[in-house]
């Protein structure tokens, strides 16, 4: 029961979590205060759901078929991404980092969840997780082991915290034996944990 | 922009009341700046309704891991690369 004096509606709704309540409490305000119309609210819920990680694995097996579209998407990877027609999000900045045989990279939001949303999708709950958050920049080579994948002592390991407004994607290393497959095929193996630098791509596994 | 790629560079270890993008486990380290992004308004001020202006410089700086945890297991990744906004680096101590 609210003790103040101004009239809203309740916060709480019944078995409604807190979390929920607040987001719509906030969003009821948006739309009062005249800050953002529900058309508006409701177009940005739709273009978040509507992204998934194939635009991104798009980016990456062009990248893998075809070298100087790498290069042209490691110097600029919004650029590139509008040369495929696809949508980089709304980030002024968006920079691929390439996975190869002396240097893995692994990207982490250490402060948030911030994450290249346009290409991948909403993230997996545990990249926002804090176990996650605190211990891939603490304990890399711990995290990516429960993930599975042993990165070799030698090997470079980056891990990428995104604290700003700069968004990461990781460019895997192509699996081998997949010189006969087409790009469409090699885009089905690029999986989403892969271009977050947690996992190799789906064929690496079968190699 | 004040520094180049290559300078090494020490983070403020000022505290901060309000929202900041800067992750306390580099507050007072020393990394190297890798990258120059651009120039973004500044999220100090834009989380209060401020316009976020004008523009502040936004470079990737990398830190030596044990040089953020002495402790952490060892081998467990060689730097950490971290999105710092100009006014909080300073001239390398």
């Amino acid at each position: 029961m609210s003790e103040h004096d101004h009239d809203h509606t309740p916060i709480t709704n019944g078995n409604e979590p807190a979390a929920a309540a607040r987001a719509r409490a906030l969003e009821e305000l948006l739309v009062e205060k005249g800050v953002l119309r529900p058309e508006e609210i409701r177009a940005g819920i739709d273009w978040l759901v509507s992204r998934t990680p194939a635009d991104g694995a798009r980016l990456v097996a062009r990248a893998w078929v075809d070298p100087e579209f790498k290069q042209r998407l490691l110097a600029d990877a919004r650029a590139a991404a509008l040369e495929l027609g696809l949508d980089p999000g709304p980030s002024p900045v968006l920079v691929a980092l390439e996975n190869t045989d002396t240097v893995h990279h692994m990207v982490v939001c250490t402060l948030c969840s911030c994450y290249p949303r346009a290409l991948l999708g909403p993230p997996p709950a545990w990249y926002k997780s804090l176990p996650y958050r605190s211990r891939a920049v603490s304990d890399p080579r711990g995290v990516l082991a429960e993930f599975g994948l042993d990165v070799d002592d030698d090997v470079d390991l980056r891990v990428v915290d995104s604290t700003a407004d700069i968004r990461y994607l990781v460019i895997p290393r192509r699996p081998p034996g997949t010189d006969e497959l087409s790009q469409e095929q090699l885009a089905a193996l690029v999986t989403r944990d892969s271009m977050i630098g947690v996992a190799q791509p789906a064929a690496a596994a079968l190699a | 922009m004040t520094y180049r790629v290559g300078e090494p560079v020490t983070v403020a270890a000022r505290a901060h009341g309000g929202h900041h993008r800067t992750p306390s486990y580099v507050k007072g380290k020393t990394g190297r700046v890798e990258r120059i992004h651009a120039a973004f308004r500044n999220p100090e001020t834009r989380a209060y309704g401020d316009d976020g202006l004008p523009e502040m410089p936004l470079y990737l700086v990398s830190f030596m891991r044990s040089d953020l945890w002495p402790d952490a297991p060892a081998g467990a990744g060689h730097r950490v690369y971290v999105d710092v906004f100009e006014h909080w680096l300073e001239e390398a101590k």
